[in-house]
């Protein structure tokens, strides 16, 4: 297949391009000779050209919205690429085991509760993880042949069940005052990303990252019939929890900070396949590229396109939805 | 390499499916296991390979129990040829064949250098190198079956167990097919394969176990085992036995 041996470096150079340009957008004018100057002063001592004012926008307010889109963005696109892989299935995305409405209810919760923005973050984080721990002990109490399917029929039912509850806090929230936070934390927004935030979910997700990195080879046998791949020396339980827990990990912890952000997690992987195969070892990197330049610039178009804030998931949905949808009817089957 | 079972029972969690097995394949030798649909020969290569528990007996490598052994130790022994299927990603073919290196690359490693010539060596051996950046799912069904066969080479086991190998094949592929199992089969390896058409046990096998209703009806060389009374207890049809012409073997005709 064509573009199977694509080097991964001009991805991160345009990355680096678009973060670069992603500093200089937004409401208040930050020109490029700002830029430098301010990048060389932090390397290289403190410069007399920049006001405090314009160094006050681009490190407190531009930097963590930056670094929080491309830690969500590749965080998620990671995610969907093991989870496509160990659900054998091209069409499976990050919340295929309720992480993202686990977390969706905790936050809203959390919201009900009026509870510190932090203290929302946190119940999203241990509500994420604690669906996905409720739907694989579950799967694993029903005995069936076929482990894998057991596990996203148990997804399913879980992230219904949990949408009912996020439905019913909704419709007993006060409508002026949670409800819209409610929502818009539902659709996802990168607006409230601080340093803060950013200081609990960069470790995390580094920590999840490094098995799905330190196993990547080995992820490739989980795409073959579970008995071929036991077969083949591989202890593939283990390896499919391993990479449930690492992958779940990562996705509650951006899904905390971020809500709950559609649609990278499923087209972001394919595009990726697309582009360098389905090799793991090389097809993470791929998709942790494509994803956290993708929501970076579909953040910044959410932040400046119009005064108020666009939630994200609508416009990922936007993008994501049709071009999936081109995909398709273009022949290109995005799963061969 | 002596591969053997003794009095194996075998089957899933609540249901026994055979018991009393007994048979050994060696290295160089061709053990074909035939039965009708549902005799239990899948069930019984699961056990081999260590997929099932089994349900008593033991099973021997060398005339040491493997019920014990971890995973690793038992894919470096013996390799699994399951029947071709469609792949759900588009890996390639040198990039499945490698995949048979799993029990012999560490843990946290990528495939070396000597695993991507191992890898190539089989499909060299199976004179389908020229396929190695092809996508598997884009070849034909005999030339994926041959990339199976492949992996389980690159695997390095002595031991091949082969599950109805032959039963997506058109008559061409399976002729070609039956023809690489005796060359493995001279080169040094054990095989065992299951089949449910006697003209193969009859063309390629040294030994033949007939399952029955998951016991072991007959075991032995192919000319005594394959005869009109066994084939109609084990299929319930009335075959008749032929000499086939410029050939020692026989065929079974309606």
């Amino acid at each position: 297949m064509a573009g199977r041996n694509l080097p991964l470096w001009p991805l991160g150079i345009l990355v680096l391009l678009l973060v670069a340009a992603s500093f200089a957008i937004g409401q208040f004018p930050v020109s490029l000779n700002d830029l430098l100057n301010l990048t060389f002063g932090k390397l290289f001592g403190p410069s007399p050209h920049v006001s405090s004012l314009v160094a006050t926008v681009i490190f407190e307010v531009r930097l963590p919205r930056v670094l929080g889109a491309l830690l969500v963005g590749g965080a998620l696109a990671a995610a969907g690429a093991a989870y496509q892989g160990m659900f054998r299935n091209p069409l499976v995305s990050p919340d295929i085991l309720g992480v993202s409405a686990g977390a969706g209810l905790g936050a809203v919760l959390g919201i009900f509760l009026s509870l510190t923005p932090a203290g929302v973050q946190a119940l999203a984080f241990v509500f994420g993880l604690a669906a996905v721990a409720l739907v694989y002990a579950i799967a694993a109490r029903v005995r069936g042949n076929d482990p894998v399917l057991v596990l996203v029929l148990a997804g399913v039912v879980i992230g219904s069940l949990v949408g009912a509850l996020i439905s019913l806090l909704k419709i007993i929230a006060d409508p002026y005052d949670q409800l819209p936070a409610m929502t818009f934390w539902l659709l996802g927004s990168l607006a409230n990303v601080d340093v803060g935030d950013l200081k609990i979910a960069f470790p995390v997700v580094s920590l999840s990252l490094l098995p799905l990195y330190l196993l990547r080879w080995r992820m490739n046998i989980l795409i073959l019939h579970d008995e071929e791949g036991r077969a083949l020396g591989v202890d593939t339980a283990t390896l499919r929890i391993v990479f449930i827990i690492a992958a779940t990990l990562m996705t509650s912890a951006v899904v905390a900070i971020g809500g709950m952000v559609g649609w990278v997690g499923l087209v972001i992987p394919h595009i990726a396949r697309m582009l360098v195969g389905p090799e793991f070892g090389r097809l993470l990197p791929a998709s942790m590229l494509l994803g956290a330049g993708f929501l970076l610039l579909v953040d910044n178009v959410a932040r400046s396109i119009t005064s108020s804030e666009i939630p994200l998931g609508i416009l990922t949905a936007l993008i994501g939805a049709p071009f999936f949808l081109w995909l398709l009817a273009a022949g290109r089957k995005p799963w061969q | 390499m002596r591969l053997a079972t003794h009095n194996l029972a075998f089957g899933y969690a609540h249901k026994t499916v055979g018991h009393d097995v007994s048979l050994t394949v060696e290295s160089g030798q061709i053990v074909c296991v035939l039965g009708a649909n549902g005799s239990g020969k899948s069930t019984l290569f699961k056990t081999l390979l260590g997929l099932l528990k089994p349900r008593g007996g033991d099973i021997t490598l060398d005339d040491e129990s493997v019920l014990a052994w971890p995973r690793r130790r038992l894919a470096q022994t013996m390799a699994y040829v399951p029947q071709a299927h469609a792949d759900y990603f588009p890996f390639t073919v040198l990039d499945t064949v490698l995949m048979g290196r799993a029990a012999r690359v560490n843990l946290f490693a990528v495939p070396s250098q000597r695993d991507r010539e191992a890898a190539l060596t089989a499909l060299h051996t199976l004179r389908i190198a020229e396929l190695k950046d092809e996508p598997y799912a884009r070849i034909s069904g005999g030339q994926r079956q041959l990339v199976l066969i492949a992996r389980a080479l690159a695997q390095e086991a002595k031991i091949l167990v082969m599950d109805e190998p032959t039963s997506s094949l058109d008559f061409g592929n399976r002729v070609r097919l039956l023809e690489y199992v005796r060359l493995l089969a001279c080169e040094g390896l054990g095989i065992i394969f299951s089949t449910h058409d006697p003209d193969q046990a009859l063309a390629c096998a040294d030994i033949v176990a007939l399952l029955h209703q998951g016991r072991l009806l007959r075991c032995g060389q192919p000319q005594e085992v394959i005869t009109r009374e066994n084939l109609r207890l084990i299929y319930g049809v009335n075959v008749d036995m032929l000499g086939a012409p410029y050939s020692a073997h026989r065929v079974c005709i309606l």
